[in-house]
């Protein structure tokens, strides 16, 4: 894998290396030296042109528990904000050598084009572009289903993981909310459905793109109905943006009361759902109108969980990416043979 | 026009007038001189001692009236940095062309009679097609305030054609009032078909692809209810209506519907969308970055059959220079509009005539004559190929095939969709009235051409 910028046409084999290679990493992640040497010498730059300070934080943490240096640029106080483009900063990054880039732009496409237009060599981590992909929130998604419905690691979530290797077959996950706007959304309907999972997008029609057809899942415009009715394991609540809703004749619905009505997340629908079903979202959450406070802090909420598995998939994506066909870097003693297990534990 | 004609008398051996049996055709004194059965002509055949004649060899070649484009955005005044009058019509030529429209949305606006007479000027010092200046519909393109169209109209650039294009004129009692008013000197508004409120933050066409790849879509239907509109507006006024680049299979539904009822409506396609489509944008190239965006596979073929059955009267090229760093950005920050001067002939061969659907005599038609007609200038241009007519024709080569290449375009601007791909057919020879602007395939800098009045060569943005 040189770079991971978008779900939908990643194979099954690579979603669930991730997802292994994130387990092993999680793994590591409870001892008391948290630190592995393997990219020690690389440099990794968050280029974020987007406020954003959980994903951010969350792969500076990856980066710097796998040694690596880590370069953080965001918009704000740098020449971007002097209009430098997105070619310039890519030329510059490249001069100085970065080995990674983990972008997030307002821009759809932003990712691939550092990828692909030439600009620049190092590999290419998509944290966010505009509203077409954010692959490793799907992943850290996909990992903590796998962890709670595969693996059986209990309701606080420490249990032994007794998933490695599996996917997500036969398992219903409802993904609630702005799907029109979100990368969130569009990245978990294509690594969901690859793993093996069916999924059903809930939205009024105004949140739902025109086009949505060819994705590989259904849509329901009745959460009601899709919580009683198709029983999901797992709810996944998007963020709505307040923007949405004071569009005046362009808003997508008639008032945040309207949407908490129909579309919001509390106890009463918690409780519809199968005893093992869990409760997610990306964050930043909106208490009171997708979610509210007694479903967020509900024990079948995996949301904080969430969090903390997102630094162990982006250590397993920086790895995967930077030393995962490498012959210079700190792993370079393995030889071809050594299983990435034993890379890790270097 | 100012330019004098060529005193160099031309003899094209072996042509064939609108793809049909060979002749060999004279050029003098910047008409057509002489037709006849090939070698029936002498060469220098009633020309005085000391003319000067050269003799073409154009077997298999064919001969169309001077192409004319009704939609060009020269860019002068203003962004010269992507293109200039001068650069432009060169490009022109190149292409085939032996008139352009100039479009409207210069900086300053061409709004005034002052700023169209000056790009009528630069176009007559540039000398390489005839340049017909389009008026603003409303004030710097602001949609609420009708320009000066008679001054514009009783300018000496003789603007019969009004466009606020990039912009639609969207307020229906503006739109209505602008067709109610150049009917008074036989103006035809030409509207770029785009309701603003369904196309806000709008970057590419909505539906399966834009759905996937997160680009804010520019639905069918913003374009499709502003053309019912306007060809009900133009009904009820008894207006003459021109619609800009239509891309939609609805949009040539409609027009077809509004012809059927004897409504007084033309309407043009881009070569870029007689051929793309969406999909090329999953690569997030901005060179794919068009407004009207590029549409599906079924937009394409319903644009193809409404040019071949005269729903669509012409091809209009929306040739639309950009410099290299409004493309080389992010989707979103990159400009819209492709160039298209020099690659449409090609396109319209490769789309219509090499798949049997159209002659050459019908690509005179949507690209010489119906154009002509529309921007009516009809006098001069998109004539007849026949003794006596303006020497204003395009020499074709059908058989040669090309590849494309942005960066060696006579435009001063790289942008091209069709970078890399092999297209058919080449311009060899292009005359404004009796006089090559293009030779042997390659743009003829030389006396007339790129001269001003005064015969000094002009500082153009030559590349």
């Amino acid at each position: 894998m040189k770079h991971l910028l978008t779900t939908q046409g990643l194979s099954k084999d690579d979603a669930i290396l991730l997802l292994d290679t994130s387990a092993q990493m999680a793994a590591t992640q409870s001892r008391e030296n948290k630190k592995l040497p393997t990219l020690r010498g690389r440099t990794v730059v968050n280029l974020f042109y987007e406020d954003s300070t959980r994903t951010r934080i969350s792969f500076e943490t990856a980066a710097k528990r796998l040694s690596a240096d880590v370069i953080n640029f965001s918009a704000k106080g740098s020449s971007v904000s002097k209009g430098e483009s997105l070619k310039d900063t890519a030329l510059t990054l490249h001069a100085m050598g970065a080995d990674a880039v983990v972008v997030r732009h307002s821009a759809s496409g932003a990712a691939h084009q550092l990828a692909h237009a030439g600009w620049l060599d190092a590999g290419v981590l998509n944290a966010g572009d505009g509203m077409h992909q954010h692959p490793t929130q799907a992943l850290l998604d996909a990992f903590t289903i796998r962890r709670h419905l595969v693996g059986n690691v209990g309701d606080d979530g420490r249990g032994p993981d007794s998933s490695v290797g599996a996917d997500l077959a036969g398992l219903r996950i409802a993904i609630v909310g702005d799907v029109l706007h979100s990368r969130v959304a569009r990245s978990n309907v294509y690594l969901l459905h690859t793993l093996g999972a069916e999924v059903t997008l809930v939205a009024p029609p105004t949140l739902v793109p025109v086009g949505v057809e060819t994705w590989p899942c259904r849509v329901s415009y009745h959460l009601d109905e899709t919580l009683e009715q198709w029983q999901p394991d797992a709810v996944m609540m998007l963020r709505v943006q307040r923007e949405r809703m004071s569009g005046g004749s362009g808003a997508f619905f008639p008032s945040p009361m309207e949407y908490s009505r129909k579309f919001g997340f509390d106890a009463r629908r918690l409780a519809v759902l199968p005893d093992h079903a869990i409760v997610m979202h990306p964050g930043p959450m909106n208490r009171g109108l997708e979610i509210s406070a007694a479903a967020a802090d509900h024990p079948r909420s995996v949301i904080v969980e969430q969090v903390a598995n997102g630094v162990a998939v982006r250590m397993a994506a920086l790895y995967l990416l930077l030393a995962g066909d490498d012959s210079t870097g700190s792993t370079s003693s393995n030889t071809g043979s050594t299983s990435t297990d034993e890379r890790i534990a270097l | 026009m100012s330019s004098t004609p060529s005193s160099t008398t031309y003899v094209l051996r072996g042509v064939r007038p609108y793809g049909t049996d060979p002749v060999d055709v004279v050029l003098s004194d910047g008409v057509i001189a002489a037709i006849g059965a090939p070698g029936t002509i002498e060469a220098g055949e009633g020309q005085g001692a000391g003319a000067v004649v050269r003799e073409i060899q154009a077997e298999g070649h064919v001969l169309l009236p001077g192409l004319v484009d009704l939609h060009t955005h020269l860019r002068e005044p203003g962004r010269e940095d992507a293109e200039t009058v001068f650069s432009g019509t060169r490009a022109a030529a190149a292409g085939g062309f032996t008139a352009v429209h100039a479009m409207a949305n210069t900086t300053p606006t061409q709004d005034t009679a002052g700023v169209v007479e000056q790009v009528y000027r630069l176009g007559q010092e540039a000398g390489w097609v005839d340049v017909h200046p389009i008026g603003a519909v409303t004030v710097g393109l602001g949609g609420e305030k009708l320009a000066e169209l008679g001054a514009m109209a009783d300018s000496a650039a003789r603007v019969r054609v009004f466009s606020d294009d990039g912009k639609c004129v969207h307020d229906p009692v503006l739109m209505r009032r602008a067709l109610e008013y150049v009917k008074a000197f036989d103006g035809v508004v030409a509207q770029h078909a785009q309701e603003p409120r369904l196309t806000e933050g709008a970057q590419m066409n909505e539906g399966v692809v834009s759905a996937q790849i997160g680009l804010t879509g520019w639905p069918a239907v913003a374009e499709e209810s502003i053309i019912a509109r306007d060809v009900l507006l133009a009904e009820h006024v008894g207006s003459r209506l021109h619609v800009c680049h239509l891309s939609t299979a609805g949009s040539v539904e409609i027009v077809r519907w509004a012809k059927g009822r004897g409504i007084n409506v033309t309407a043009e396609v881009t070569p870029h969308h007689l051929v793309l489509t969406d999909d090329l944008a999953r690569d997030y190239d901005p060179v794919f970055k068009v407004n009207p965006p590029l549409r599906t596979a079924k937009d394409v073929e319903a644009v193809r059959e409404g040019l071949a059955d005269g729903t669509i009267d012409i091809v209009a090229t929306d040739h639309a220079p950009h410099p290299v760093e409004d493309k080389d950005c992010e989707w979103a920050s990159a400009a819209f509009g492709m160039t298209g001067l020099e690659t449409a002939l090609s396109v319209v061969q490769q789309t219509m005539v090499d798949t049997g659907r159209m002659t050459w005599a019908d690509v005179a038609r949507v690209l010489s004559e119906n154009p002509a007609r529309i921007g009516r200038i009809s006098a001069t241009q998109g004539r007849p190929i026949a003794v006596g007519e303006p020497a204003n024709l395009t020499l074709v080569d059908p058989a040669a095939t090309r590849a494309i290449d942005g960066r060696t375009q006579v435009t001063a601007s790289d942008n091209t969709p069709f970078q890399g791909m092999e297209l058919p057919g080449r311009v060899v020879a292009t005359f404004l009235r009796g006089r090559a602007t293009v030779l042997d395939g390659a743009v003829v800098d030389g006396p007339g051409n790129g001269t001003g009045a005064d015969g000094k060569t002009l500082e153009g943005a030559a590349r």
